[in-house]
C-alpha cells in the first residue's frame, strides 16, 4: 500500500521541483534586485527592531540583533509557509480537475519554497553573525536540527490548514489574526524574562517557543539542548505531520467537487 | 497483467448540489442549526460495469448530461468514485482540455517542461522529445515567448503536441478535437491513427456519430448514468442515430 505511494512520490517529484522553480521565477521576475530580497528583508527587519528596541525599550537581551533574527527567521518562514500551503488546495482548481495530480503536492510545495527562502535568510543571520562578533561553537553547526523540527511542524500545520480553506474559506482570513497574535506569544522581539511567571504556560504550550528557543541555544549561548527539549520538538513536529497527513488522506478525495 | 486496459465495476457517482453552496463557517453553523443540511442528490453515473480491452478504440456517445465526462475523468483518477471500483492499467494521456497547466507568464519552453511533469514525465525524457514537440506544433521562433502573447491556435497546438507526444498507453479524447482549424484538425487525426496503430487504447467522446463510427471498434451508449447499450461500433451508431431521427 505505502509502496504505491512511495512510487507515485518519486514519478511526481519533478513536478514538485519544477513548481518550486516557477515559483522562485514568478516572485522574482521584474524586480532588480530579484532574490537578493530574501536576504534583504530578514536583514531590514532586523535592522527597525534593533532601532526600535534598543532606543525606546530598552531590554535586557544581549545581542539584540542576533537575538532577533534567529526568532525572525523562524516565525517568517512558519507564517509564510502555512499561509501559502492554507490556500494552495484552494487555487488549484485549474490543474486538479483536469487532471489526476497527487493533492499534497500543492501544500508541500508552498512550504518547500518558503524553506527555500528560509535557506537564503540564513544568509542574512551569517552576516549579522560576523558583524556582530558573535562568539559561535560547534553547536552552531547543529543548525539544521531545529529548522528540520521547524519544517515538519509547518507541513502538518500547513496540511490541515489546507484542507480547512476547501470547506470553508473564512480560514483564509482569520488564520492572518490568529498569526498576528501568536507572533505576540512568541518572545521574537522581547527577551523571556518580562513575561510574568503565572503566564509562563503560554510559551510552554507554544511549539515555535520551542523552536526558536533551540536555535538561540545553538546559536547564543553554544549548548546543546537536552533530550527533554528535543524530546517535546520532536513530539511536536512529528504529531502535528502525523494528523495533518491523516486529515489530508481521508479528505482529499471530495477537494475536487468543492472548488 | 490482465488483458482490459480499463476495468470499470459497479461504479457510483453521487454529487450534492447543494442549492446555495455552503462554504463559510457562519453558514455551516446556522443551517446546522435549522437542520438543513440536506442536499440534493445527484446520481451522474448508475451502476456502471464494463470492460475496455487494451489496443481498443473505445467510444462513448450519449447526450449531453448523460455522464460521459464524469466516467472519463473517474478514469483519470480526478474523481473518485462514489461507489464501485476503478481498475486500470497503464499510462493515461487525458486530452480534457488542452494546455492544462500551462502558466501564461512563462515561455513556451518553460511551461513545455512544467506542463511535461504535470503529465509526469521525467525531466529527461522531455528533453529527449524536446525537438519533436517544437516541430510538431511548429513553434520553432516562439520558444522564449512568454505563452500569454500566443494565439489560441498557437496554445492548442503545444497542448496537444505535449499531450501526444510521449506514446501512452491510454489516450482519452474529449471533444477538443472541436478546437483548432482543419490544418490542426487534420493533424490531429493523424497523431491518433498512428497511436491506434501502435497499440495504444483509445477512449473518445464525441457527439459526432460519423467520427464515432469511423474510428471506433466498439462504442457504449450513456443515457442518464445509465449504459443503455454496449457493442459493436455500427450495431450501436445505428441504434443511436434511428433513436436521434425520432426527435
Amino acid at each position: 500500500m505505502s509502496h504505491k505511494y512511495i512510487k507515485n512520490f518519486i514519478k511526481y517529484r519533478p513536478l514538485l521541483g519544477n513548481l518550486i522553480v516557477r515559483d522562485i521565477k514568478v516572485k522574482y521576475r521584474r524586480s532588480m534586485l530579484g532574490v537578493l530580497w530574501s536576504v534583504l528583508n530578514p536583514l531590514l527587519m532586523m535592522l527597525v527592531m534593533t532601532a526600535i528596541f534598543s532606543t525606546l525599550f530598552k531590554s535586557d537581551i544581549v545581542n539584540f540583533p542576533v537575538y532577533y533574527l534567529t526568532g525572525f527567521i523562524i516565525f517568517a518562514f512558519f507564517s509564510e509557509a502555512t499561509n501559502a500551503a492554507m490556500a494552495s488546495i484552494v487555487y488549484s482548481g485549474s490543474l486538479i480537475k483536469k487532471i489526476y495530480i497527487p493533492k499534497y503536492i500543492f501544500p508541500i510545495e508552498k512550504i518547500l519554497f518558503a524553506f527555500v527562502n528560509l535557506m537564503f535568510s540564513l544568509v542574512a543571520l551569517i552576516f549579522i553573525l560576523i558583524f556582530t562578533s558573535t562568539k559561535l561553537t560547534f553547536t552552531a553547526l547543529l543548525f539544521p536540527i531545529p529548522l528540520l523540527y521547524a519544517l515538519v511542524f509547518s507541513v502538518g500545520i500547513g496540511l490541515i490548514l489546507s484542507v480547512l480553506a476547501v470547506f470553508f474559506r473564512d480560514i483564509l482570513h482569520l488564520y492572518s489574526v490568529l498569526i498576528t497574535a501568536w507572533t505576540y506569544f512568541t518572545p521574537i522581539f522581547y527577551p523571556v524574562s518580562i513575561i510574568p511567571h503565572r503566564f509562563e504556560w503560554i510559551l510552554t504550550i507554544n511549539p515555535l517557543y520551542h523552536f526558536i528557543s533551540y536555535f538561540r541555544e545553538i546559536i547564543l549561548a553554544g549548548t546543546i539542548p537536552g533530550f527533554r527539549e528535543n524530546l517535546i520538538c520532536m513530539t511536536i513536529s512529528v504529531g502535528a505531520f502525523l494528523l495533518g497527513l491523516a486529515l489530508f488522506k481521508a479528505q482529499q478525495d471530495k477537494f475536487v467537487l468543492y472548488i | 497483467m490482465s488483458e482490459n486496459a480499463v476495468e470499470i465495476r459497479k461504479v457510483y457517482m453521487r454529487f450534492n448540489l447543494s442549492k446555495e453552496k455552503i462554504d463559510s463557517l457562519k453558514e455551516f453553523f446556522i443551517k446546522f442549526i435549522k437542520r438543513q443540511l440536506m442536499f440534493d442528490e445527484f446520481i451522474a453515473l448508475n451502476d456502471i460495469t464494463f470492460d475496455i480491452k487494451k489496443g481498443e478504440i473505445f467510444g462513448i456517445v450519449g447526450l449531453n448530461g448523460s455522464g460521459k465526462s464524469t466516467l472519463l475523468k473517474i478514469i483519470s483518477s480526478i474523481y473518485k468514485p462514489s461507489l464501485g471500483t476503478v481498475k486500470v492499467e497503464g499510462s493515461i494521456a487525458p486530452l480534457i482540455e488542452l494546455g492544462t497547466g500551462f502558466d501564461m507568464d512563462l515561455t513556451a519552453r518553460e511551461n513545455i517542461f512544467l506542463n511535461g511533469t504535470i503529465l509526469g514525465h521525467t525531466t529527461k525524457n522531455i528533453q529527449n522529445k524536446f525537438d519533436e514537440i517544437v516541430d510538431f506544433s511548429e513553434l520553432f521562433e516562439f520558444l522564449d515567448v512568454p505563452l500569454k502573447n500566443f494565439s489560441s491556435g498557437m496554445v492548442a497546438r503545444l497542448g496537444f503536441a505535449m499531450a501526444t507526444i510521449t506514446k501512452p498507453d491510454i489516450l482519452i479524447v474529449d471533444e477538443i478535437l472541436s478546437v483548432g482549424d482543419f490544418l490542426f484538425q487534420k493533424k490531429c487525426e493523424e497523431r491518433i491513427s498512428n497511436l491506434m496503430r501502435d497499440g495504444t487504447t483509445v477512449i473518445i467522446v464525441s457527439h459526432s456519430i460519423t467520427q464515432i463510427e469511423r474510428l471506433c471498434n466498439r462504442v457504449m451508449w450513456l443515457e442518464k448514468g445509465k449504459i443503455r447499450m454496449i457493442g459493436p461500433a455500427e450495431q450501436v451508431c445505428n441504434a443511436y442515430k434511428i433513436t436521434a431521427s425520432t426527435f
